[in-house]
């Protein structure tokens, strides 16, 4: 009797955590379900290949594919290099005194740090203070700035997996630390620093609230690729064309469009970073 | 027979703890010294501070004297990239790099501005009883190879720059009997051309290779003496209870 | 390259290294310095404590009002409301991903909550405008569905990878022989994970729950697109919210620079930041307590 109970009992329980992951999963499945089934019929060769025409009632979305394009380049420009030579400090010079703690916290803050608030740095900093203007330079150095914390953090882990004794081989043979840095713990560490690196342009790429009023535009004739001018970007585009629009039932199924090339983008770079960590994974082994 | 390393009065500690204690030891070139002792004796420690590997360590304090012949290790003015070159080293674990056999070899003379072809990675590697067994796969990644032919690639990596002396830390502990056999062979065969201080955990091995041994106990170098001298005559009453596994 | 041109590049990019680290503090020093310097020509002209408490936010009325109290309980609101939904998913999945789920399918489930993360924010935003909108509209027989319960539905998406990830992490480390213990003594699975993995996870999960609260807190797509951004407190889930994020994304873009209602809208992000900061330093504190407790 107590026993079948517990059986019973068990089984309830099981079913409410099944249950729950099932609704997460739910989740998933109508976002991809949603997006999927009613983009695909915009989807064609000419819907990513022509500029927005008609007061972007027709053509297709050429420009805010080259705006994110070229955006999240400015990103990886600016955050790799600067964000890599961050981790190296962190781990192969810093000492572990008050300094480096500070400046540990600080990265982790700024990864709390709301993405509208870089957007009003970016703002201030890029916009105003430096004069670069509304533009796809400001926009793209203010998703660098919030891509920074995260670039540190992963090339940091990946660092941290190298063994000591790899640095020490090359030290033995007479090279100096930066050499042995350059030659052997950056081409250890390449395939983890890559996973971090493309997972974190990925999450750039569908970034909105920062490029807000750092340089998306509503429209712009033609193609975008200015340093010094606004651009269109996929997330903004979305955001434009579902909430600003005129007439926004008429262009729900361009919107629809978007938000899957949108999505494809963010999980091609995503499954781009799988890939590197699965292979990377397999040759540990 | 004249000496080609050697420590005198040395302290090292690291923060508060002091690791060795008042160290004076002598190697003599072209002999085989093997350091023993129980864990965390300092023996690593020793034979770490030859090649300035504790630079690595901010918190390492070390006083005293090191010496290769007259040049005086510890000072400052002598740059540490040249002072490992005159001193390789093998590790306890084989830390071949991420690149090809080759260039695991090359590395070493491009950085040094050393002559760097074909034939002087050959040379190296048949010195290190490698190359007959890689002599095809020259451009294959070097973490392919079996553990002992890394550690044996390690060690052509060391001999490639000519070192006078070669310090192994525990060469062989990660590697499988057969292996060692090998890297013992190619030890002794190494002892023609190079000073070689071994740190090792088995004490068959320092009687099967070493000329010298030293025992080290807590820091401190409790005795030393020809290998025969310490394994069948021990003064210290501490070397006799090692050597015969009361302790370590 | 002679000895001392190597040596010279050594120190040089010693140099580019830690000079990079010094950045990074000063990133964080900037937009703190921006906050505070923009904030402080806002409370030249309007008392803190009005701004804090003020029930009314008008900026751009005649004479205009700059109380962020409907602001920040439109956030707390929303906020809440995601978390009431989130946190029970969250957890509940974290113990069945990390107890229960074999390896086969944590392999498909992992994936699947990365995937989830990866969505981007406005994707979500435009997901509560055709999808969530319509349905709410419907059975709550309202003109439209955009208000804090649809706010707090895609909140609850958004901060739910985090939650489930961080705590997952957490129920996995309690150590075996903790769990071994209790099914020792004739514990049943369910009775172990309530009675032993939760309690002894829990400085995880409480982490877990205050890293997904910062994340909603700062959120600003979904809310923007999402909650219908009527600047009142609100009564009901089914009113419509302003927060301070989709203040601050709406007005920043209409107002002229250097007045005061601009200013304000930096007065609102400084409250902002203060926030998230609090949300993850207690999450952080936690962390450290778990990690503390089950060094690995």
């Amino acid at each position: 009797m107590q026993y079948k109970t517990n059986r019973l009992s068990s089984v309830i329980e099981w079913g409410t955590l099944l249950s729950t992951t099932l609704i997460v999963c739910f989740f998933l499945f109508v976002i991809i379900w949603e997006i999927v089934s009613k983009g695909v019929s915009s989807l064609s060769l000419e819907f990513v290949s022509k500029v927005p025409s008609a007061g972007m009632t027709k053509g297709g979305i050429l420009t805010p594919i080259i705006g994110t394009v070229l955006l999240t380049l400015i990103t990886a420009l600016f955050a790799i290099p600067f964000g890599v030579c961050c981790a190296i400090y962190l781990n192969e010079y810093a000492e572990n005194n008050w300094l480096t703690r500070t400046i540990r916290a600080s990265i982790r803050n700024l990864s709390g740090v709301p993405s509208i608030i870089y957007g009003l740095f970016g703002l201030a900093l890029f916009v105003q203070a430096l004069q670069f203007g509304t533009s796809l330079i400001a926009a793209g150095l203010t998703l660098g700035l919030l891509s920074l914390p995260y670039i540190i953090t992963t090339t940091e882990e990946a660092l941290k997996r190298i063994p000591n004794s790899t640095r020490e081989a090359a030290l033995a043979v007479g090279a100096t630390k930066f050499e042995t840095i350059k030659d052997v713990v950056l081409p250890s560490a390449m395939s983890g620093i890559l996973t971090g690196v493309v997972l974190t342009l990925s999450r750039a790429a569908g970034e909105t609230a920062p490029i807000l009023f750092t340089g998306a535009a509503f429209y712009i004739n033609g193609t975008t690729g200015y340093l010094n001018q606004e651009f269109m970007a996929l997330p903004y585009h979305l955001y434009m064309l579902s909430t600003q629009h005129q007439s926004i039932d008429q262009v729900r199924p361009i919107a629809y469009g978007t938000a899957l090339v949108l999505v494809i983008v963010v999980f091609l770079l995503n499954l781009t970073a799988f890939y590197i960590r699965y292979k990377y994974r397999k040759n540990e082994n | 027979m004249k000496t080609k390393l050697s420590a005198e009065n040395l302290n090292i500690s690291f923060g508060e703890k002091q690791v060795l204690k008042n160290i004076s030891v002598a190697f003599a070139e072209h002999e085989i010294t093997a350091l023993i002792g129980p864990s965390g004796c300092g023996k690593s420690t020793l034979l770490r501070s030859f090649n300035r590997m504790h630079d690595l360590s901010p918190d390492a304090k070390i006083n005293g004297t090191l010496s290769l012949e007259d040049l005086d290790l510890n000072s400052k003015h002598v740059p540490v990239t040249e002072i490992r070159k005159r001193i390789g080293m093998v590790f306890q674990k084989a830390n071949p790099f991420p690149k090809s056999i080759y260039d695991n070899i090359a590395y070493g003379l491009k950085i040094n501005n050393l002559p760097c072809n074909k034939e002087v990675v050959q040379k190296a590697l048949e010195e290190a009883y490698l190359w007959d067994e890689v002599k095809n796969d020259l451009k294959m990644p070097a973490t392919r190879l079996s553990g002992g032919q890394q550690q044996r690639l390690c060690i052509a990596r060391a001999v490639a720059l000519r070192p006078e002396v070669i310090l192994m830390d525990e060469p062989c502990s990660a590697l499988d009997p057969v292996s060692t056999l090998k890297i013992e062979d190619l030890i002794k065969h190494l002892k023609k051309k190079y000073t070689i201080v071994i740190v090792t955990h088995n004490m068959q091995q320092a009687q099967r290779i070493a000329d010298k041994t030293v025992f080290m106990y807590l820091g401190e170098v409790k005795e030393e003496g020809t290998t025969d001298e310490i394994f069948n005559h021990p003064k210290n009453e501490m070397t006799a209870n090692y050597i015969s596994g009361y302790f370590g | 390259m002679r000895y001392k041109t190597r040596i010279s590049i050594d120190i040089l990019f010693k140099g580019v290294f830690k000079t990079t680290g010094f950045l990074v503090l000063a990133l964080l020093g900037g937009i703190f310095a921006m906050l505070v310097y923009n904030s402080i020509s806002f409370f030249l002209d309007i008392k803190p404590l009005d701004f804090i408490t003020g029930m009314e936010w008008a900026p751009t009325a005649k004479t205009p009002k700059y109380g962020m109290l409907p602001l920040i309980i439109s956030t707390t609101f929303v906020t809440f409301g995601a978390m009431i939904i989130a946190i029970p998913l969250g957890i509940g999945t974290a113990a069945f991903i990390s107890e229960y789920a074999g390896s086969r399918l944590k392999n498909i489930l992992k994936p699947a909550i990365e995937m989830l993360a990866a969505i981007p924010s406005v994707v979500i935003g435009f997901l509560g405008i055709v999808v969530l909108s319509p349905g709410i509209a419907n059975i709550a027989d309202l003109p439209n569905g955009l208000n804090a319960l649809n706010g707090a539905i895609l909140l609850a998406i958004m901060a739910l990878p985090t939650i489930i990830t961080v705590a997952e992490d957490a129920i996995h480390a309690v150590p075996n022989a903790y769990k071994e213990a209790s099914y020792g003594v004739g514990a049943t699975k369910w009775q172990t994970l309530r009675k032993v993995i939760i309690p002894a996870a829990a400085p995880g999960i409480i982490a877990a729950v205050m890293l997904g609260v910062g994340r909603a807190i700062g959120e600003t797509m979904t809310v923007l697109m999402a909650t219908g951004n009527a600047a009142l407190i609100p009564t009901g889930m089914f009113d419509s919210v302003k927060t301070m994020t989709a203040t601050i994304a709406i007005e920043m873009g209409e107002v002229p620079y250097q007045t005061t209602h601009y200013y304000a809208l930096y007065a609102i992000a400084t409250v902002l930041f203060f926030m998230t900061l609090f949300a993850n330093l207690v999450g952080e504190f936690f962390i450290n307590r778990f990690r503390k407790y089950h060094a690995v």
